[in-house]
């Protein structure tokens, strides 16, 4: 099937507000006011929509990327805010034959990246020939002089990269930056995908549609063979502060991949390692999602907290490769795009195919008298930075007038710093439809091309992500700026067959990866404050009940609960206390660091649970309103435990949370029994730890009689059928750790399982009689000791 | 003057430490004034990996790593350098304009290159008051080797040399606001002055001989390793050494460890632990003239 241009057909009313600035190029129609033709079908679909149908598929797309839990950080003065992720639902439409120039033209540029590189950290003779001034790359930060003369085990320096482009006004395409440090993008190009799937899910305006997976495919195929035989690969994050953690997350799940932090690495005879739960693993190829400066704090940026000691020496010795190496940030300046151009001829023999935007450093007396003269169609600022020319900020002139105020003139400006600056053509970008109020708009757009090498060359991802404006300013295109995103779609001219990331027939089971020991750390400690946080709630419900039963606080039951709970830094300063808010939180600073290892629900059910506990801290009072609150609490925390419990498939890291939750539960019912079960407690103590412990009923059904001191600890202690019990969790432990890795097989005991079986027996062999205060704090120190053997074998 | 150096550095941890890793840059090695006869780095505990190196701007680099916790490392380094006297040589250098001419000439990206000592280092961006002050120093057809010469000793009359007031991690800015330091803080804060000027410098650390005071027997280790300024005089000048904490050019008393663009490039430890407590060091320095 060929698509006819349809010119003369009415005009929808969707339409009816669509006109295209004059002097700027149009997606979706041509010089000539034809709609092109790739676009017809989809606005003849989309024009078939009631407005309100249009909503709920808008509406679609919009929940799946909020149960995905897809969001960014927006940065600002204040504490970095998550956001959710700003989808424009109207994709950008490109023929498959446009497109296919667009990549034959980007080849060439990631060839001619790739050997400006590979001079920079080699010979030099771009710099020697008068092809770059020395200067500029001196200057440039990103520039790392440790790494000049080390060569990537692979060879090639760059595998993966990003290009910015846009369409210029006579509708040829141009680079507006290169992205070569660590480019972001990708995975938000999925869930593009993913949602606008959801709004637009009738096949057919999309059957012919290129798919992404096969870009991931490859990708991830070139990735294992960079990683070699017998030697692990992974994502390096900064962590979850970074702007664009989520996505490092996600393309971990999605290529099934370990994402790791700079502390989970140790290099030891120039092997990068893992530290896992199952001792140092080595590793053969990272991508990394930090900038190239904080990688090794030994030989790089000293400051850096991210990093890992000794990477360089890794690097040296050829024992592990870097998705994209070391230092190539310096391919990002601005200033660079000056001299690309002429660069291409000397080292290709052939001009840019697809030119970059017109830039001239000012480092250059010429070019400098150049930009001073033309500055009213520039843009003028920092040669070394990285961004893009419309993501302009106060340290930038437009159109010959600085965005800040108070700068002075551009003139001195150009005269005292032209080393650091450039300037280049101010952009006009081409606009294409986003939906406003009923009707489609134009807007500028960019599109982010995200290229990786394979074994048969450079392969692109085909669409995925286009920058969309907030409005006709262009300056407004930038996300942080309110700027939007949405997926593009490359069309080819017939149906596509449906690919996926995995090849046709493969049911082969993935391997569980490998558990770093940091990430073991964060699950067993989830576990804890979960279990402290619910031990709290249950005490201060039972605080509060009581209250209520005797309108006193004096009482003294009351103030030796109180007493027992200001012991465990839980002040009642109000009714929720702020550390009751502060258990939660950090529950869930804790969950933040390991979000790719659980599922976005358990997420959404802490964060649940944080702001629902916020709101009650807020209004609740003293007595049954607040004792009414820690039960709703107890839902919602149940809600999480039942999530991750229930749901989370039973590897390694599921029994490091499971670990963590049975040694507090243990932990916090010794003490509790020390102080409520201790005979010279106040009368009624009983009653409130069998509450605490979560064992009224089967108290109740257990024993005819009491409570009475023996009957509590017989059922909290002792009994190995109650899962509240001590010796309950004593068991769990140690069925948990006979799956865990180092685990003993048949011979000796590990010094770990030793102490726990000791404890198990003595806990089986004693009686309630035999369990005073200060055995129940030996049992707790015992218990101590457990934990320091588990952290020693597993947790660092 | 030849001499025999002796340098002792101790690290203590409050607790154990696994994985530790340091670069060392303390190996004197030849130069343009200087010839290294001996030298021999020991550290114990014997380290598990041990590489020696020469980084981007030719500094002798030792890496060295610890498989098993540890809680103390003592690094001692015995060198006999002689270090050549000063050239008497007549001020050839340029005045600031044929300077900048003059860098701009150097297309060139090798370790010696002044293109490197010219713009903002990690730890050097000179802020507006030593712009202003180094200003103060400019004369008209002034070379760049008299500017050199006027500005340090300036530096040296106007800081006040104080041990206690700054540590290896205090902003130049601080210390110059407050016109105290160490040699570290007088020799970037040099650099910082004269790179706002369009001289290129660099910072160089080694060791210095000290005088006993009149009368007096020298005493041992009490010395500390020195740092000084180097800067780009010219093609024909080339680098030039010049101390301010001491307000002298770096002559037959000098002995050059490593040099780059600041303190961060030639920290002579670097090194990285995973330990929860804190750590104590030491340093003793002996330079004994041999003659």
């Amino acid at each position: 099937m060929t698509l006819k241009p349809v010119p003369s057909a009415p005009r929808p009313a969707l339409l009816r507000d669509y006109t295209p600035q004059s002097g700027v190029a149009d997606e979706l129609f041509d010089a000539e006011g034809r709609m092109r033709p790739v676009w017809a079908p989809f606005i003849t679909h989309l024009a078939g929509l009631k407005p309100e149908e249009v909503a709920q598929r808008f509406a679609r797309g919009d929940q799946y990327l909020r149960d995905a839990g897809v969001y960014f950080r927006q940065y600002s003065t204040g504490p970095a805010q998550e956001r959710e992720w700003p989808l424009s639902h109207v994709p950008v439409l490109l023929a498959e034959q446009e497109w296919t120039e667009i990549c034959a033209g980007l080849t060439q540029r990631a060839e001619l990246l790739e050997q400006v590189m590979a001079d920079l950290y080699g010979p030099g003779h771009l710099v020697r020939d008068g092809h770059l001034p020395a200067e500029l790359v001196a200057r440039n930060p990103q520039w790392l002089r440790p790494l000049v003369g080390v060569v990537p085990r692979s060879g090639n320096f760059l595998h993966h990269l990003a290009f910015e482009i846009g369409r210029s006004p006579d509708g040829s395409w141009f680079v507006l930056g290169d992205r070569a440090q660590a480019p972001s993008g990708s995975g938000f190009a999925l869930e593009n995908r993913m949602a606008t799937q959801r709004v637009f899910s009738d096949p057919f305006p999309r059957a012919n549609l290129r798919r992404l997976a096969g870009f991931f495919r490859a990708f991830r195929e070139a990735m294992d063979d960079l990683a070699g035989p017998g030697r692990g690969m992974a994502i390096l994050t900064p962590g979850p502060n970074n702007d664009t953690y989520y996505e490092h997350t996600y393309i971990a799940r999605y290529l099934g991949m370990t994402l790791l932090e700079g502390e989970d690495l140790i290099v030891q005879n120039g092997q990068a390692m893992v530290r896992t739960v199952n001792g140092l693993k080595p590793l053969g190829l990272l991508w990394r999602r930090i900038d190239s400066e904080f990688a090794d704090p030994l030989e790089l940026n000293e400051t850096s907290h991210i990093g890992t000691p000794g990477l360089l020496e890794a690097l040296r010795q050829g024992n592990l490769s870097l998705i994209n190496a070391l230092g190539s940030g310096v391919l990002e300046a601005r200033a660079m795009m000056a001299f690309l151009p002429k660069i291409s001829e000397v080292l290709l023999g052939e001009k840019l195919a697809l030119p970059n935007i017109a830039t001239w450093w000012c480092g250059q007396p010429l070019e400098r008298a150049y930009v001073r003269e033309n500055a009213a169609r520039m843009m003028i600022g920092e040669a070394m930075d990285s961004a893009l020319p419309f993501a302009v900020d106060a340290n930038t002139a437009l159109g010959g007038a600085f965005r800040g105020e108070g700068r002075g003139s551009i003139r001195d400006w150009l005269a005292r710093d032209g080393a650091r600056l450039v300037g280049q053509e101010a952009v006009t970008l081409s606009t294409t439809p986003a939906y406003e109020k009923g009707r489609l708009v134009p807007r500028p757009m960019t599109i982010r091309v995200f290229a990786a090498r394979s074994e048969s060359g450079w392969t692109f991802m085909p669409g995925g992500y286009a920058r969309i404006g907030k409005s006709e300013d262009v300056t407004a295109l930038a996300m942080q700026a309110g700027g939007s995103v949405s997926d593009v779609w490359i069309m080819a001219p017939k149906p596509v067959p449906p690919e996926s990331l995995v090849g046709q027939n493969s049911f082969e089971r993935a391997a569980p990866g490998i558990l770093p020991a940091r990430a073991a750390d964060n699950l067993y400690w989830l576990g804890r404050y979960m279990e402290r946080t619910e031990g709290a709630i249950r005490m201060l419900r039972a605080y509060h009940l009581r209250l209520a039963e005797s309108g006193s606080a004096k009482e003294p039951r009351l103030l030796e609960l109180a007493d027992y709970m200001a012991g465990l830094g839980l002040t009642l300063d109000r009714p929720v206390p702020d550390a009751l808010l502060g258990l939660i939180s950090a529950a869930r600073g804790t969950a933040s660091k390991i979000r790719d290892r659980f599922s976005p629900d358990g997420w959404g059910a802490l964060n649940d649970m944080a702001k629902t506990a916020g709101k009650l801290a807020a209004k609740v009072v003293a007595g049954d309103d607040a004792a009414l609150a820690m039960s709703i609490l107890l839902r919602k925390i149940s809600g999480f435990t039942g999530l991750v419990h229930e749901n989370m498939y039973h590897f390694a890291g599921w029994r490091f949370l499971a670990l963590g939750r049975a040694q507090e539960r243990a932990d916090g019912l010794l003490l509790l029994l020390s102080a409520l079960a201790d005979p010279h407690a106040e009368p009624g103590a009983l009653e409130i730890a069998i509450e605490v412990g979560d064992s009224v009923m089967t108290h109740q059904r257990r024993y005819r009689f009491g409570p009475s001191r023996e009957t509590v600890l017989d059922l909290l202690v002792l009994d190995e059928s109650n899962p509240r019990a001590v010796l309950y969790q004593i068991s769990e432990m140690r069925r948990h750790l006979r799956r865990l890795p180092q685990a003993s097989t048949g011979g000796r005991l590990t010094p770990l399982e030793r102490a726990l079986l000791t404890l198990d027996t003595d806990l089986r062999v004693a009686g309630p009689s035999d369990l005073d205060t200060d055995t129940l704090l030996e049992l707790r120190a015992r218990l101590g000791e457990v934990f320091d053997l588990l952290a020693a074998t597993y947790l660092r | 003057m030849l001499y025999d150096i002796k340098l002792v550095i101790d690290y203590s941890y409050h607790s154990a430490s696994d994985h530790v890793r340091n670069v060392l840059r303390l190996l004197p090695s030849d130069g343009p004034n200087q010839r290294v006869l001996s030298r021999m780095l020991t550290i114990a505990p014997a380290p598990d990996e041990r590489r020696d190196s020469v980084d981007f701007f030719g500094n002798d680099m030792t890496s060295i790593a610890w498989h098993e916790p540890i809680d103390q490392i003592t690094l001692r380094l015995r060198a006999k350098a002689e270090r050549l006297p000063l050239r008497k040589a007549p001020d050839t250098s340029p005045d600031l304009e044929d300077l900048a001419a003059e860098i701009d000439d150097v297309q060139d990206l090798g370790p010696l290159s002044p293109q490197h000592f010219l713009p903002p280092s990690p730890l050097i961006t000179p802020n507006a008051d030593m712009i202003a002050y180094a200003r103060e120093y400019l004369a008209e057809g002034q070379t760049c080797l008299a500017l050199v010469k006027t500005l340090g000793h300036a530096l040296y009359k106007d800081m006040k040399y104080d041990a206690e007031a700054t540590d290896v991690n205090t902003p130049i800015a601080e210390a110059f606001e407050n016109r105290h330091g160490v040699c570290q803080d007088f020799a970037q804060i040099m650099i910082a002055c004269l790179r706002s000027l369009g001289v290129p410098s660099g910072y160089v650390s080694g060791f210095l001989r000290t005088y006993p005071p009149e009368g007096q027997p020298r005493l041992e280790g009490v010395d500390a390793m020195h740092a000084w300024v180097s800067a780009w005089c010219g093609e024909e000048l080339g680098w030039v050494e010049y101390d301010p904490t001491n307000g002298q050019f770096a002559g037959e008393d000098y002995i050059t460890v490593a040099h780059g663009r600041d303190y961060s490039d030639v920290a002579p430890v670097k090194g990285a632990i995973r330990t929860a407590g804190g750590q104590d060091s030491h340093q003793a320095v002996d330079v004994i003239p041999l003659g």
